[in-house]
């Protein structure tokens, strides 16, 4: 995602918002992030993302969104937000000592 | 130790780890400006390296070479807007990077500064120059910022059409007539030297690389990249028949490399500077391209902005 900087360009257009776009491979695995383009409109950026990034059969539904909207965690904040999770190994199936011969548990 | 100074040892570290940076991240100024610089330059470079090859596509001997050439331009056009996106990340904005290309302050690839007189300088091309750009792209794909390794694992995935695209061409000019398998050794008399040049100065004249290779945006070095080049292309040529215009191209059994001879680096820095056959032309139609389109560009905004204020009437209704 990237920070628009239109107040500082030096070109009479403003420029096209930027969408991140989105693309569901197949039906039954989830939207992934493929990367982003500039578009007048959503119209537009649907048509450019089928253009630019499906072009070899690589999806079957996109979402397009306009990266503004976009709230992003902090990697400053890394810290405080995903670190707790660390030490909580009670979280995982291999914390519960069981005997070996028990079986389908 | 400065606040400064930890930071970056703390990014060397990181980069030592094999651990990508995303564009959140910090990053000492220099990786950001080097990143901005290298990409722009490799997204231009995508997207003036349409205009040889646009050049024949009205004139492609067949329907089936008019759909390839056509599809591979095509991805050139993807490829630069993949690039665009990733140098954006970085915070400059596609104006800018616009600006910087008209202007002729970005470069963009020298190569493309050469003019495609014949059907077989599209053969070339492809099997050339896409060849010598997948030996580079193929390293980038490893490059330890995040979204300019990811755009280069998804152009690397279409690329390797052109190259066999490429090499078809030329494999069937070399099987036909005298005169077009002559057509063929032409073209390749006059990319080769090029091609040799995509990689840059040497090593010892390239001031860039030391820094590069230990921030991992490069893992090889110039010379190295174009020695892989030379010694994956040679056998490809004596399959086709044709002979590359080096008088000192040899193996070399005891390097287990091809040994070659010398650049012309007076041509290449020549063509650097603005002065090859075709710079002139080539950034006009750039620029002459961005300004004719500006009224649809106008257009399309004025529109979007039209059907959002109808579908907020509609909602508000």
């Amino acid at each position: 995602m990237s920070e628009s900087k239109n107040e500082t360009s030096t070109q009479e257009n403003s420029q096209w918002p930027l969408y991140e776009v989105f693309i569901r491979s197949k039906n039954g695995l989830e939207h992934r992030h493929v990367g982003s383009l500039h578009a007048s409109d959503a119209e537009m950026a649907l048509e450019n993302a089928r253009d630019v990034y499906t072009r070899r059969q690589e999806g079957v539904s996109i979402w397009v969104v306009e990266s503004k909207n976009i709230t992003a965690s902090n990697p400053e904040n890394s810290g405080e937000l995903f670190e707790p999770a660390k030490d909580k190994i009670y979280r995982h199936p291999t914390f519960y000592e069981l005997p070996i011969e028990l079986k389908h548990i | 130790m400065s606040p400064e100074i930890k930071l970056e040892d703390a990014f060397q570290a990181r980069i030592d780890d094999e651990q990508k940076i995303e564009p959140k991240d910090w990053m000492p100024e220099k990786y950001r400006k080097t990143h901005i610089r290298q990409i722009s330059q490799h997204a231009h470079s995508e997207i003036v390296g349409m205009l040889p090859e646009g050049n024949w596509i009205t004139r492609a001997p067949s329907l089936r070479r008019k759909v390839g050439l056509l599809a591979k331009v095509q991805d050139e056009a993807g490829h630069g807007l993949y690039l665009y996106s990733a140098a954006e990340t970085l915070g400059i904005s596609r104006d800018e990077l616009f600006d910087q290309l008209h202007t002729g302050k970005a470069k963009y690839s020298s190569i493309f500064n050469y003019p495609t007189l014949s059907w077989a300088d599209i053969g070339a091309i492809g099997w050339l120059v896409d060849g010598a750009a997948i030996i580079n792209q193929v390293m980038l794909t490893r490059t330890s910022y995040g979204p300019y390794a990811r755009a280069m694992v998804r152009i690397c995935k279409e690329e390797s059409f052109h190259q066999r695209q490429g090499y078809e061409i030329m494999l069937t000019l070399c099987q036909g007539t005298p005169e077009q398998k002559a057509m063929a050794q032409d073209a390749l008399n006059r990319f080769w030297w090029p091609s040799l040049m995509m990689f840059g100065p040497r090593d010892a004249e390239s001031p860039n690389t030391e820094q590069s290779v230990k921030w991992k945006i490069k893992r090889k070095t110039n010379d190295e990249l174009r020695q892989q080049f030379i010694d994956i292309t040679a056998p490809q040529a004596e399959y086709l028949g044709i002979t590359i215009p080096d008088p000192d191209l040899k193996w070399n059994e005891e390097r287990g490399h091809y040994d070659f001879g010398e650049i012309n680096w007076d041509e290449f820095w020549q063509v650097v500077k603005g002065n090859g056959p075709c710079n002139k032309e080539r950034l006009q139609a750039r620029v002459d391209a961005w300004e004719n389109g500006a009224w649809v560009r106008e257009a399309a905004v004025a529109y979007g902005n039209k059907k959002e204020k109808e579908s907020i009437k509609v909602k508000t209704a």
